[in-house]
């Protein structure tokens, strides 16, 4: 059993707080795990990136080989677009329908859904609303975390767990937010 | 113990703590940054040893060596630039030797992912003539940092552990083992320690002398492996560091890789690639950073009847980082299948300055303040504000190494730039620009030199700085610059009128002057506030 992820958005998306999630889940049920991930200049407003492995076998490289990710899991469209070459012929591609735009070229909204909806697997759903209905617009990223759960070879239950301990400092009104996020996020995936 | 998840950084910085480390030292840089970081969170506000950022490279380096002066252990990590600021004790700490263990680590940024430069420390370790591990995954990262204390001390030499980007910020799993009490107080042969030439001699020769030791210990080390294909005797493999991973990567699925030696230490164990090389006809080597090994395979069996590939030869990239899929092709294995978006308005998204920073309307003055002067030239410097660069600035026109601006902008200054202005942060001002100020000072060099004054180490992500609000101004005071020239402008929109008035009046003063932009960071303030 391997999984292999590339987790994709824009900087200030929380990114990083997903990969916190699903590590501490693949620890949890004894598989290796390795997730690169990008810091320093990347960080402002840029795009960022982070390969996700996890495996019950050993791991080799950091990185995914392109042409071979499992899943491409975005927060923002665009962003999973521009990893399309890592992704293998029959893997998924979970994203937002809601675009981050800070760039003055950014394509045209409806190009870039439709060209994540030539990939035969994929599911997108509206982040945005999906987060302001949980209660905080910048719970976006639990939304996908959501929604990508159901393929993902750990238990939601384990998911949660982390996403609980993730938030935990912020208050249970803060955990709250985000478990619904996440709820939200799976239920819109699935229906 | 129970297995943590560390970053490649934090494993290093777990296994120095584990083998009973007395004193950290660094100055921030990606990929190296959260090794200190690790240190400080951990250390209980020092009480468990001492870690902190120092003032730069060559500053935090001599601050361990006066911990391994003591006979106690002592790291020192920075990125693979700052290993060129602290170049001058590091050479010379190779001669006086190590007392306590002294282990430097070094982070190299193999295709530039957040550096000016590429450069690769092995080279670094060769010219001091050290021991230099170089791990492959977060296991090693730990279990290499341990053991680098013990050689330190048995040689009685620094060793450098050698780390890249992609292993530095990738997370995983790692096993860690019972911690050691760190070394009681055992001061070193003052003899040793005192450079004059009658001793540096001495301790040269003896370090020379010390290299076939090297080797020995290299080619013994169990973090190094040679397994042969012996159906296969065309091809070996000889594989170093992150790269050994990206060759195994692609012989899975049952397939079997040629002879194969993983190389982990440095100098190169010969004895090992003396073996390969006697069962193949051709060597690919693999190494993440210049082609070291390749040149060292070459040169040191002149090689009349193996072949060598690797970078030089053209079969691998002699620029930029390795990958799955670059190695895959050096090793003439068919690609996997890829999507094609080239058909696709793919937009690039770059980094830019965060919303409602300083640095912007710092900016929006300065640009402001140059436009009557085309033949102005903005010498820039290392940090957040370099991505005044990009549009829609277009700011600077230089930006070379920690520093450079102050002492560029003098140098342009005295070729006749005009005007000359230097843009440079609070803390790399610390850094490295206090010394060119002074040269300045010391002749009144008509040029503007502007600090763009956050409070923070911003870039590396928040760390402190030492030069910051008041103690800024007084130490520019003491440089000799003149009061009446040295101001302080609240970079804001509101502010965007005034800041242009005072800009432009330095401009036009024949001498030299300084402009403070002095407004927290956005970020900082935010972590502050909690939200």
């Amino acid at each position: 059993m391997k999984q292999d992820i590339i987790l994709a958005g824009v900087g200030g998306q929380g990114i990083l707080s997903i990969a916190y999630v699903i590590d501490n889940a693949a620890l949890k049920q004894g598989l290796s795990f390795k997730q690169a991930e990008v810091h320093g200049m990347a960080q402002r407003g840029g795009a960022v990136q982070s390969h996700l492995r996890l495996s019950n076998d050993p791991i080799f490289s950091d990185l995914i080989p392109k042409g071979g990710a499992d899943m491409i899991l975005s927060v923002e469209p665009l962003e999973s677009i521009r990893y399309f070459d890592y992704l293998a012929p029959d893997g998924i591609v979970v994203t937002s329908s809601s675009p981050f735009v800070n760039i003055p070229n950014y394509p045209e909204l409806d190009e870039v859904l439709s060209k994540v909806q030539s990939v035969s697997k994929n599911i997108i759903v509206d982040s945005a609303k999906l987060a302001q209905e949980a209660g905080f617009a910048r719970a976006q990223n639990m939304v996908i975390l959501g929604a990508a759960s159901a393929h993902l070879i750990l238990q939601e239950e384990n998911l949660k767990k982390f996403i609980r301990e993730l938030f935990q400092a912020r208050g249970d009104k803060v955990v709250d937010i985000n478990i619904r996020a996440f709820d939200l996020g799976r239920d819109s995936a699935a229906g | 113990m129970e297995h943590e998840i560390l970053l490649g950084g934090e494993a290093v910085a777990l296994g120095a703590i584990h083998a009973g480390l007395s004193g950290g030292y660094s100055y921030p840089g990606t990929p190296a940054s959260e090794i200190m970081e690790y240190l400080i969170r951990a250390s209980d506000g020092g009480k468990n040893y001492v870690a902190s950022w120092s003032v730069n490279e060559k500053v935090a380096f001599e601050e361990a060596l006066g911990v391994s002066y003591a006979g106690k252990r002592a790291l020192v990590s920075m990125k693979h630039v700052g290993l060129n600021v602290a170049a001058d004790p590091f050479m010379n700490a190779a001669i006086t030797g190590a007392n306590g263990g002294l282990v430097v680590v070094v982070a190299d940024d193999p295709g530039m992912h957040s550096s000016q430069n590429e450069q690769d420390s092995r080279f670094y370790a060769q010219f001091g003539q050290i021991f230099c591990f170089e791990p492959s995954n977060h296991q090693e990262a730990y279990d290499m940092t341990r053991e680098a204390f013990d050689v330190s001390e048995n040689m009685g030499l620094p060793v450098m552990i050698r780390m890249v980007t992609r292993l530095a910020h990738s997370r995983s799993r790692v096993q860690p083992s019972p911690p050691k009490a760190q070394n009681p107080i055992r001061y070193g042969e003052s003899k040793d320690w005192t450079l004059l030439p009658v001793n540096a001699r001495r301790r040269f020769k003896l370090l020379t002398e010390k290299q076939k030791e090297l080797v020995q210990a290299s080619d013994a080390s169990e973090f190094n492996s040679l397994r042969f294909n012996t159906k296969n005797t065309k091809l070996g493999i000889i594989a170093s560091g992150v790269a050994y991973n990206y060759v195994l990567e692609n012989f899975q699925e049952g397939t079997e890789p040629p002879s194969l030696l993983k190389v982990t230490t440095y100098p190169l164990p010969e004895g090992l690639f003396a073996e390969l090389v006697d069962h193949v006809e051709t060597i690919l080597v693999v190494e993440e950073g210049y082609p070291f090994i390749e040149r060292n395979l070459n040169g040191m069996f002149g090689l009349c009847e193996t072949k060598v590939h690797g970078k030089l030869s053209g079969h691998l990239p002699i620029t930029g980082e390795l990958s799955p899929e670059v190695v895959r092709q050096g090793l003439g294995i068919e690609p996997l299948e890829q999507k094609d978006i080239s058909d696709f308005p793919m937009a690039g998204r770059p980094p830019q300055l965060c919303q409602g920073c300083g640095h912007r309307d710092a900016y929006d003055a300065l640009n402001k303040a140059l436009e009557s002067y085309p033949q102005s030239n903005v010498f820039s410097d290392i940090g957040c504000y370099t991505l005044g660069a990009l549009p829609p600035y277009n700011a600077i026109q230089s930006c070379v190494c920690m520093g450079a601006s102050v002492s560029m902008a003098k140098g342009g200054a005295e070729a006749g730039v005009y005007p000359a202005v230097a843009v440079i942060g609070d803390s790399t001002f610390a850094h490295s620009g206090i010394t060119p100020l002074l040269d300045a000072a010391a002749v009144n060099t008509n040029m503007t030199v502007m600090i763009f004054d956050n409070a923070i180490v911003a870039m590396t992500g928040g760390q402190p700085t030492y030069t910051s609000g008041e103690k800024l101004i007084r130490i520019i005071e003491g440089l000799g610059v003149s009061k009446d020239h040295i101001h302080t402008i609240i970079p804001l929109p509101k502010n965007l009128e005034t800041n242009v008035r005072v800009i432009k009046e330095e401009l036009e003063y024949k001498g030299l002057s300084v402009i403070i932009a002095a407004r927290e960071c956005v970020q900082h303030a935010r972590k502050k506030r909690g939200s």
